[in-house]
């Protein structure tokens, strides 16, 4: 006797067809709601500076038909493929593949750094643009000690970056110091105004801190733009030394470098010799944070950012913790400032506005907070990607905020959320990112 | 010979606009023992440790702690991190305080941060890895792996805190106020939420504790088995003000105390306890 087989039953019932229209239909209704302003309705400053507007329904229409065609599909799509997993997108094999492949991917990111200057070298625009990603990598390093790290949330970090970009302008400027001098001068004033900053924030947390810090920032561009007689305000300081290469200058000239080696000279020279400058710069930050991690001062960022009232039982100074972490990431900061303004030669508040801190932040934020690695990945596509895009022209941003919500959506922990422990017994383990606080409490 | 009490609170009172948690509260916890504070919910034990360990400023009143060496500290006089710092007193906490993405190990080494502060150099001789830096880190992983040994998470040492079942995260949260060596142990419910064999393991740890490191305990506890286990003196609270205290048998046989917990008045306890003997 052979028992029935039973029939497979689906894990669940599939939403029918009436839902999947509701669904639709009301994708295209908030669809309408948004672009009828956006697109509906096109406005211009007329030649006498009267305002102009027409009406674009049909592409409005449009618009709204495709979001109720996508919806449906989008719907249908899911059903078809069933729950999403992680297994069943990416199989076992290529997962390891895959570990193989993270574990491989620093190293080889640092030598492919390492030969950039080399394999680039008459293509000024890759030059720049690598000086530029590692400006930015420096930067989300910086800040990460203060946001991934300690957990304050820092919306101001730019204040650090103009504190020392302004310190080396004006130091090289006024007083003839070099480069070489003015750097750790630079990173000092900043982590100086760090802790400055650290003081009355030392009681907020979370949001009451990112907004404090956002009107620091805010502060000291103001301050830079309207203390004409010291910073020159809005026309910014120019004529800003270049850097030496210890002494010797960079020029075509009889005493600068490409004479005293023999070789003719070239202006490549002094690209390829700042880049090599933030690069060095941008590792000595990564190589600080990392061993600050493993002393009992990153260890104290870490847990005043797990839990503040269990840092003070264990009698750890949570007072000294923070304007350690704000001090530390602003120093940073200013180091990466000084860089700023050697490599443009001059610089103004205009560059120094809230835009670059949400830059840095999202850097981090995106990277996987406390991630060394997630951070340099991050700044990587933020700012290579950004450059890519260049060619989508005025949809730049639109394809550019896509790919952000699409990566928060399948990684909102960041690139690389899990936590690396910094002392282990037997094995290190990565801790999930569930477990790892943000410091929001 | 120092002082027999570690720690005497006298007249201590905590108010918090109209409501009066503790109310001129006195008592003295004594040197290499273990002194329970019980009370019914909402007697003010938690607040009067949190005025032990600097959380809240008392209204009134003085805390007196007595080290072995003589040395006197107020604690009144110390905030927050201080109390922990200077005072050696360390605590745990109602409802588990640990770092839940930090590992085992990791929490235990937070614990030791102001002794590892000072090997580092304030950090400046460790970020240059000087050798008296690395012998205090081993020094430090050392005593963090005997902890680890003695309350059984060893093997777990490398697992984040936050993964570990509940009873683990009681038993590492007590290692870790251990690790900052304390002369005053403060347990805030140790007991809570572990079945009955997790608390014979909790007793047993307690008094060893006691008994190897000299530490002194002051612990809040509901759990009654444990507290008549390895109590050598019982505070007993109600409303804010002692009601009670003296060996774990007088306690227990207290009417005040029967009252307290039944919510019953003295003569209905006094029956209740004439009925049952």
């Amino acid at each position: 006797m052979t028992a029935p087989v039973p029939e497979p039953t689906p894990l669940s019932r599939a939403p029918g067809v009436a839902f999947i229209l509701k669904k639709a239909l009301i994708s295209a209704l908030v669809a309408l709601v948004l672009f009828s302003l956006m697109i509906g309705v096109r406005t211009e400053a007329g030649p006498t500076g009267q305002l102009i507007y027409w009406t674009r329904f049909g592409d409005l229409a449009a618009m709204v038909a495709t979001v109720f065609g996508g919806s449906i599909v989008v719907e249908l799509l899911r059903q078809w493929w069933g729950p999403v997993g992680t297994v069943r997108i990416v199989p076992p094999p290529m997962q390891n593949a895959l570990a193989v492949a993270r574990r491989a991917i620093a190293p080889v990111l640092l030598i492919f750094t390492f030969l950039v200057p080399v394999i680039f070298y008459d293509q000024r625009y890759i030059l720049d643009l690598g000086i530029l990603v590692l400006t930015y990598v420096m930067l989300g390093w910086g800040l990460n000690v203060v946001v991934g790290l300690a957990g304050l949330l820092d919306l101001g970090y730019v204040a650090f970056y103009a504190v020392g970009a302004y310190s080396y302008a004006l130091l090289s400027t006024n007083f003839g110091l070099s480069f070489w001098v003015c750097l750790p001068l630079a990173g000092i004033l900043a982590a100086f105004w760090g802790v400055l900053l650290g003081f009355p924030v030392l009681r907020l947390r979370g949001d009451y801190l990112a907004i404090v810090t956002l009107a620091f920032g805010e502060i000291i561009r103001l301050v830079i733009i309207n203390w004409q007689s010291l910073t020159g305000g809005p026309n910014g300081v120019s004529g800003i030394p270049r850097p030496t290469f210890f002494g010797i200058p960079l020029t075509p000239g009889d005493d600068g470098l490409a004479a005293k080696l023999g070789i003719e000279f070239s202006p490549t020279h002094r690209i390829v010799f700042l880049f090599y400058v933030i690069l060095a710069l941008a590792l000595l930050t990564n190589w600080v944070t990392i061993r600050l991690r493993r002393l009992p001062i990153g260890r104290a960022w870490e847990a005043l950012r797990e839990d503040e009232v269990a840092c003070r039982a264990l009698g750890i100074n949570t007072t000294t913790t923070k304007l350690t972490a704000f001090a530390t990431g602003a120093m940073f900061g200013g180091f990466a400032g000084a860089f700023f303004a050697t490599r443009q030669g001059f610089i103004s508040p205009e560059s120094f506005t809230f835009q670059e801190s949400a830059l840095v932040l999202a850097i981090v934020v995106l990277g996987g907070m406390g991630s060394q690695l997630g951070v340099a990945l991050a700044a990587l596509t933020m700012i290579g990607g950004f450059e890519l895009f260049r060619g989508f022209d005025q949809y730049r941003m639109l394809v550019f905020g896509i790919a952000m919500v699409l990566l928060m959506i399948w990684r909102p922990r960041g690139l690389i959320g899990h936590r690396a422990p910094t002392v282990f017994l037997r094995h290190s383990q990565p801790i999930v990112s569930e477990l790892v606080r943000e410091g929001r409490a | 010979m120092s002082e027999p009490c570690i720690l005497s609170v006298d007249h201590l009172s905590m108010r918090f606009g109209g409501v009066v948690a503790v109310n001129d509260l006195s008592f003295t916890a004594e040197r290499r023992k273990i002194t329970a504070l019980i009370g019914p919910n909402g007697a003010g034990k938690t607040t009067v440790f949190n005025c032990i360990t600097g959380f809240y400023k008392p209204t009134s009143g003085a805390m007196r702690l007595t080290h072995d060496d003589g040395r006197n500290v107020q604690l009144e006089r110390l905030n927050d991190f201080r109390i922990s710092k200077q005072a050696k007193v360390a605590r745990t906490f109602q409802n588990i305080r640990l770092f839940p993405g930090m590992t085992a190990l990791e929490n235990l080494m937070v614990a030791q941060h102001n002794a590892l502060m000072r090997a580092s150099g304030l950090t400046f001789l460790g970020l240059i890895g000087a050798p008296s830096w690395r012998s205090a880190e081993k020094h430090a992983i050392d005593l963090a792996r005997r902890w680890l040994g003695r309350i059984g998470l060893l093997d777990r040492a490398d697992d984040a805190a936050g993964n570990l079942p509940y009873g683990d995260q009681r038993r590492l949260e007590i290692a870790r106020a251990m690790c900052t060596e304390p002369a005053l142990l403060c347990l805030d419910e140790p007991a809570a939420g572990l079945n009955a064999r997790e608390s014979a393991a909790l007793s047993e740890l307690l008094l060893s504790i006691r008994a190897d490191h000299g530490t002194s305990i002051l612990l809040i506890e509901h759990d009654m088995s444990v507290v008549m286990e390895i109590s050598d003196h019982i505070v007993v609270m109600d409303y804010g003000v002692k009601i009670a205290e003296g060996a774990p048998q007088d306690v227990r046989d207290n009417p005040r105390v029967i009252a307290a917990y039944l919510g019953a008045d003295e003569e209905e306890a006094i029956a209740v306890m004439e009925s049952g003997t």
